[in-house]
């Protein structure tokens, strides 16, 4: 056997440090195969060991709990005996690589970590952050990331119900690609890893093996330069005809009591996946790579184990439940063989050709791979009140703001998904959460993603909180009560002291925000090393949220539906413009520090408004995020069709009125008598509440004076995506 | 009404299908799998929205080799109703049950939105329930909704009062504005918008319940 040389261990992203723990794990030197499965399964990507120890202190716990962090995804009951799902994953370095692809896969991927544990796909999310639009590569990028996404979910037949899109010149060269998927099954029909037992047979069904993506999961844990396009090779290709074959063999399979565990090859393909189910199992395995359906010729066993071809799934079956399976697979047209057996020795082993080609300790894959305690130091607070211009007009900022990157309309993208297929898409995206129906019921499942990256960077620890806060009142302000969250953790190399403290502090925040709203982590996943060329992302912690309407017919839209209806804003106005939209595309500063957030406030506001649509008493509510108080109302006014009269309330100057993003905050329109009750009750709640205008006419008007056309708005607000990607002009920035 | 859905592997409306039919009509309907190459005893064959066999050929032209087409083509022969949406209709116009082609939507993008569309006819076993001219809003959601066919093709649909529904505002650059078109015999429907995705208020409209309802009149 050569010698591992020290090339060999940095061109697989190990340390010497690393290695030298790899030969006391094997007492031994380990062969080129045992190398190339250590630096998967240790990779940032597959260990987590930058932030294991972080991630462990947040909430994952709730009677609604089925299934918390660890498996392939989180399991909450939704009552009635049916189970909810789901799952965000980020698919970022393959995505600027080469992004139909990257896009497509890291939607297949998440597909079959959610139907692997037993669940139908019902919908599909994604948080997509894209370079500064004139940047030469970001109409390239934002077009592949959304056909590939569009031409996998699409020929699934699963709906992509909503997301969210950001531009920003910190993503330039490492834009962000996270794709959420949420499914249903029965409580009493989910499927874990655990490979328990030993002597029962290993299978491998679905795509072939081929030499696609290997490494993958190394190169998602390193930053990018120069020479990043070279990694095209590593990028897979993903087939969602074959995926749909799969998803419906498997759920076939599933429904017979065969399956002892099953996991799906995602990242590190065949080695991560069958050393996590023995190591979940308490078992060994041991493979022969000889089964392995392969799709090209002269495979090595290095590459049968690294590689990340997609579509594939492995099951631990009961003995003598073979041919039962592979019929199930052969009516599919899938491939299906028997690769192999749990054993009852804690050990990982390949054989090739007869020999032994690995032979390693499962836990030493697992349980002892490298956890870090990186060194973190906190960046200084930023000082200061941003100044601004009090002299600009409110409405013509209106006017500006809904047609900048951020704030204008994502049609092009939405109409490019098939958002409607299943026929449970109650809340179309736009919303301010998607809202699909559990078929066959009256109950739906309201699904959001939010993050404030522009926070994040000032302020991590108020940025996470923020981002989960958010996510808790998108799903309120459609009437469901917030039950879980998946994250979805993107950030820059976490060697860096400061980056490093951006994660801590993140994930302080987020675990701060869950634990106060009773909104437990039961999922997610990291993306470290978004770094291109030394300059690192805004720090970007994606929330994946979910909640439960029990009764889609009292669902809240946010669109006005009356004319002549109060407008009520619930929360207080303290106009704070730090990082705000407004002063970054107005004032075109990038200044202050990210509105702080008060959970309780949070909590009593929105149970609040969550009891007024769950009575049935309010049918149009709105939050107040992005933008601040009167870009909300002109979405309210647009996606209604009918316009508003407000008038500005507290404040002295209305600038920060009416564009400060304080958190908190709601809109509501009902009628007369309704409000004037709704703004007794909160009143005696103790709840800041506004009357701040009415529902009606064809504009926006603004203290009975400053007035702008919805037709003029809609123009500015849908023109924007359209123009950009035609190419018909470069995007003013400041 | 008796109904069947055939289902190609990488069919995706097949329940949304089958779903509409059983709110409408009451009774099961039956699932019958590619293989086959009998039909069971209905009186309309819906053909699915999908990808088929993944349609990474031509669309449709992969399904048109399929056992279960010769059966589909033996129960439009004999008369039998046949309704195909999205993928459906462009299996149909593969097989030759219609004519002409779907091709690449004209704005090269996959296009998912709700699209109005004008009933033309209501001469016909699935649009007696609508009136002639009337607006209706079903969704499309395709990626090769272009029809194409030569002038004297189109004439002839036109002529012969085949044209049965017509886009208001185009989405994917068909000739004539044509969302769907009947066969010769009048018992073959292809279109692109999805009438069953359109059933229930909550869900977007109910403007595809009186295709279905007509269905069940004629047929029953």
């Amino acid at each position: 056997m050569t010698k591992i040389t020290a090339e060999q261990i940095r061109e697989h992203g190990l340390s010497d440090e690393e290695y030298a723990r790899i030969k006391t794990l094997l007492g031994r030197d380990a062969n080129l195969v045992e190398l190339g499965v250590f630096s998967v399964m240790w990779s940032e990507h597959c260990s987590y060991k930058s932030t294991r120890a972080h991630l462990k202190t947040l909430p994952t716990k709730a009677p609604w709990v089925i299934q918390g962090p660890g498996e392939n995804a989180g399991v909450i009951d939704i009552g009635d005996g049916d189970a909810c799902i789901f799952k965000m994953e980020s698919h970022n370095h393959p995505s600027f690589i080469e992004p139909y692809q990257g896009a497509a896969t890291g939607v297949g991927g998440i597909m079959r970590d959610v139907f692997t544990m037993g669940a139908r796909p019902i919908a599909m999310m994604n948080a997509l952050r894209f370079g500064e639009p004139e940047h030469p590569k970001t109409r390239h990028l934002v077009s592949g990331v959304v056909s590939g996404i569009g031409g996998y979910g699409n020929c699934m037949g699963v709906p992509t119900v909503g997301g969210e899109v950001n531009f920003h010149r910190s993503y330039n060269g490492n834009i962000l690609v996270n794709a959420m998927c949420v499914g249903l099954a029965r409580t009493d029909k989910i499927f874990l890893s655990a490979a328990k037992g030993a002597g029962n047979p290993v299978v491998y069904v679905g795509s072939k093996t081929g030499r696609d993506g290997i490494h993958g999961a190394t190169m998602a844990s390193a930053e990018f330069n120069e020479d990043s396009e070279e990694k095209r090779p590593t990028v897979q290709v993903g087939d969602p005809f074959t995926e749909k074959l799969l998803l419906e063999a498997c759920l076939e399979l599933m429904a017979t009591d065969a399956i002892i565990a099953i996991q799906d090859m995602g990242a590190a393909g065949l080695t991560s996946s069958s050393a996590e189910m023995a190591d979940k199992g308490g078992s060994g395995i041991e493979l022969d790579l000889d089964k392995v359906p392969q799709r090209e010729e002269n495979m090595t066993a290095y590459e049968m184990l690294l590689s990340e071809s997609q579509e594939r799934m492995l099951a631990v079956l009961k003995p003598g439940r073979e041919a039962e399976a592979e019929k199930i697979f052969r009516k599919w047209e899938l491939d299906f063989a028997v690769i192999g057996v749990t054993t009852n020795t804690n050990r990982f082993i390949a054989k090739h050709k007869g020999e032994i080609v690995a032979d390693i300790p499962v836990t030493s894959l697992s349980d002892e791979a490298p956890v870090y305690q990186r060194p973190f130091v906190q960046r200084a607070p930023a000082a200061g009140q941003p100044t601004y211009d009090k002299s600009r007009s409110v409405i013509e900022s209106l006017t500006k703001l809904l047609g900048t990157p951020d704030m204008a309309s994502r049609r092009w993208i939405w109409e490019q998904y098939d958002h409607s297929v299943m026929n449970d898409t109650v809340e179309a995206p736009g919303g301010d959460a998607a809202v699909v129906r559990v078929h066959g019921t009256k109950k739906a499942l309201a699904i959001t993603t939010d993050v404030s990256p522009r926070y994040c960077r000032p302020d991590p620890f108020e940025g996470g909180k923020q981002a989960v806060a958010e996510a808790w009142r998108n799903l309120t302000a459609v009437g469901a009560t917030p039950l879980a969250v998946t994250d979805n953790l993107n950030y820059g190399n976490p060697q860096k002291p400061e980056i490093m403290w951006e994660i801590v502090a993140g994930i302080q925040g987020i675990g701060e925000a869950c634990r106060a709203l009773d909104f437990p982590v039961i999922g997610g996943n990291c993306s470290l090393y978004n770094e291109t060329n030394g300059e690192g992302i805004l720090p970007t912690p994606a929330i994946g949220g979910v909640g439960l309407l029990k009764d889609v017919s009292k669902l809240a839209r946010a669109g006005f539906r009356r004319e002549n209806d109060v407008i009520i804003l619930i929360g207080e106005t303290k106009g704070h413009l730090g990082q705000s939209i407004y002063l970054r595309e107005i004032e075109g500063k990038e200044e202050g520090g990210a509105p702080p957030v008060d959970l309780a406030t949070e909590k009593k506001h929105g149970d609040f408004v969550r009891g007024l649509i769950e009575r049935g008493r309010v049918d149009t509510v709105h939050d107040l995020s992005d933008g601040g108080l009167l870009v909300a109302v002109a979405e309210m006014a647009l996606k209604g069709n009918i316009g508003a009269s407000i008038g500005q309330a507290s404040l002295p100057d209305a600038i920060p009125f009416f564009f400060g993003e304080d958190q908190a905050r709601y809109l509501i329109a009902a009628p007369f008598a309704e409000a004037e009750k709704i703004v007794a009750e909160a009143r005696d709640a103790y709840i800041p509440v506004t009357e701040l205008g009415k529902t009606g006419g064809d504009a926006v008007i603004v203290n009975d004076k400053d007035k702008v056309t919805l037709s003029k708005l809609r123009a500015a607000h849908e023109g924007w995506f359209p123009r950009f990607m035609r190419r018909e002009e470069i995007p003013v920035t400041n | 009404m008796k109904s069947a859905v055939i289902v190609f592997p990488a069919s995706n409306c097949d329940r949304d299908a089958a779903t509409a039919l059983e709110e409408m009509t009451g009774r099961k309907t039956e699932m019958v799998w590619h293989r086959e190459s009998t039909l069971p005893d209905v009186d309309l064959v819906v053909l699915p929205g999908g990808f088929s066999y993944g349609d990474y050929l031509r669309c449709g032209a992969m399904a048109n080799q399929s056992a279960v087409m010769k059966a589909v083509k033996a129960h439009a022969a004999r008369g039998g109703a046949v309704l195909g949406i999205c993928n459906g209709f462009q299996v149909l116009t593969e097989s030759g049950l219609l004519p002409g082609a779907l091709m690449r939507n004209a704005g090269l993008k996959f296009v998912c939105k709700p699209v109005t569309l004008r009933v033309e006819e209501s001469q016909s076993a699935f649009t007696r329930k609508y009136e002639k001219g009337q607006s209706v809003t079903f969704p499309v959601a395709h990626g090769e909704g272009n029809y194409y066919a030569d002038d004297e093709t189109l004439n002839r649909l036109e002529g012969e009062g085949r044209v049965m529904f017509r886009y208001q505002d185009n989405p994917n650059g068909s000739a004539r504005d044509i969302a769907g078109i009947l066969n010769e015999k009048r018992n073959v429907l292809g279109l692109m918008p999805h009438p069953e995705r359109v059933v229930d208020p909550i869900t977007g409209g109910t403007d595809g319940r009186a295709l279905f309802q007509s269905l069940i009149e004629a047929l029953s």
